[in-house]
């Protein structure tokens, strides 16, 4: 049984791999801090690093803190839009009194939020520039804590303009908006909480559009079968009907 | 040198290995505002689009806080202008820095609709940028917010790769992966994220998911909100009211 005679070589470098192995194993499992094997001490140290950045805004509430008075001047539409929207990051200023924030008063700052675009949503208070007292700082006419324009328009297009400019190259350029439209003094005060009206009968467009009618040489359609229970709005733009 | 010199040698390296872990531990611990509990929050945000106004203070206010450098090209939040022509074909443009009115890509005549759509990161809660990270160097904390480690990032593009929603670039200064954390410095300590703060709007809501009172949860209740691409089952955790389904 020559098998059974383990050669002592054998039995030596056993020994010493199972040493190897228990040593692994115990510097692994025992003798290395969590710190080191845990995957947790990662993301805790990219936790701190982050916490520990540097604040930039301060935000509303802090500005408040010593300008109390900031309540009162926010008014009107700019009364939800924060400080630091125009005054720019203000934490440096918490930080160290004499770093003034910013105070916006070119015109183009306003024009960033305030310029016609198409995309933005409708009934945002929008102007062209070019049009709109060209060179004129806006803070001149507007306070921008409380911005009301400083006379309330007179004639739609003061506010409208983009239509007005679309309505004089359609064949409606002759029509007063008053003809389609009626808008109470609270529009011109509050354009969103008073809106103005819009013909909400299809017999309105048919006084000039009807086959049946004359007088008018307008495009006229059988108002009995033409466009069914819709009006005449809902599907052709009245500002400029050809586009 | 002696068997047992060696050893001797050895064993005196073992406590001195233990102290240094000791003191790793310790700094390893400190850092989160006192009693702020990151398991008691679940942070997320909710989009407005009918809000936008396209102003991209949102991305300013991001840059001058996260320190994204000036470059429009490298951004943590921006807004995406859609324009839907007759065609029912959506045209994106991302817009620049400063917008200006004159930036509308199709002419009126052959639009049906734009808008607006502020972007940035989702912070799923079953993120692709986390599984694919082949260092672990990304990952989500306790109160729902995906970081980057940027000790451990290697800088491979991978997570840039994965993510559905394009939100993450690599920073040209550390080469680092880097992307939007809801300002995790400001939040844990009960401030908006900088786009939030700055939103004239309020085209963005920011809020926590756990809080039955918050603004988000407040949204969430009176609006009908949408992810972006469900559909991947990511589960984001930036909600959008108004959503046009052309928005990808």
């Amino acid at each position: 049984m020559q098998l059974r005679k383990v050669p002592d070589a054998l039995i030596r470098i056993s020994v010493v791999i199972a040493a190897l192995i228990v040593a692994a194993v115990t510097t692994r499992f025992f003798l290395l801090p969590a710190s080191l094997t845990d995957r947790d001490y990662h993301k805790k140290s990219t936790i701190e690093r982050e916490i520990s950045r540097r604040l930039e805004f301060a935000g509303s509430d802090v500005c408040l803190d010593c300008h109390d008075q900031g309540i009162e001047i926010r008014r009107g539409f700019h009364s939800t839009v924060s400080c630091e929207t125009c005054h720019g990051p203000a934490q440096g200023h918490v930080d160290d009194l004499a770093t003034k924030p910013s105070a916006p008063r070119e015109r183009r700052f306003c024009s960033v939020c305030h310029t016609y675009d198409p995309s933005r949503p409708t009934g945002f208070p929008q102007i062209n520039p070019v049009a709109h007292n060209p060179m004129k700082p806006c803070i001149s006419c507007h306070d921008p804590h409380d911005p009301e324009p400083p006379e309330t328009p007179r004639e739609c297009r003061g506010c409208h303009a983009e239509i007005a400019r679309t309505m004089s190259v359609s064949h409606h350029v002759l029509l007063e908006c008053t003809t389609c439209h009626t808008a109470g003094e609270g529009h011109r005060i509050s354009p969103r909480a008073e809106r103005a009206t819009k013909p909400l009968q299809r017999e309105f467009c048919g006084k000039c559009h009807d086959e049946g009618q004359e007088g008018f040489e307008t495009l006229k359609v059988d108002m009995g079968t033409h466009g069914g229970r819709y009006l005449c709005w809902q599907c052709h733009y009245p500002h400029l009907p050809e586009g | 040198m002696l068997r047992r010199t060696l050893l001797r040698k050895l064993l005196t390296l073992v406590p001195a290995a233990g102290a240094f872990g000791s003191l790793i531990g310790r700094i390893a611990g400190e850092g989160l505002p006192e009693e702020y509990v990151p398991e008691e929050h679940l942070y997320g945000m909710g989009i407005q689009v009918d809000r936008c106004i396209g102003c991209a203070r949102c991305t300013q206010a991001c840059k001058a806080e996260n320190e994204v450098p000036e470059e429009p090209f490298y951004v943590r939040t921006w807004v995406e202008r859609y324009t839907i022509d007759l065609d029912n074909k959506a045209t994106v443009r991302t817009i620049g820095d400063v917008p200006v009115g004159t930036a509308e890509p199709v002419p009126e005549r052959e639009r049906l609709r734009s808008f607006f759509v502020p972007k940035l990161c989702n912070q799923c809660a079953n993120p692709p940028c986390v599984q694919v990270c082949p260092v672990e160097a990304t990952f989500s904390t306790a109160d729902g917010v995906i970081l980057v480690d940027e000790e451990r990032c290697l800088g491979c593009g991978y997570c840039i790769q994965a993510c559905p929603y394009g939100a993450r670039y690599l920073h040209p200064q550390t080469h680092t992966a880097d992307k939007c954390t809801f300002c995790y410095h400001r939040v844990v300590r009960g401030l908006l994220p900088a786009c939030v703060e700055v939103c004239p709007t309020q085209a963005r809501v920011f809020g926590d998911l756990k809080s039955r009172s918050s603004p988000l949860i407040r949204l969430r209740r009176m609006h009908k909100t949408n992810v972006l691409k469900a559909s991947l089952n990511t589960e984001p955790k930036v909600f959008y009211t108004d959503l046009d389904g052309e928005v990808r």
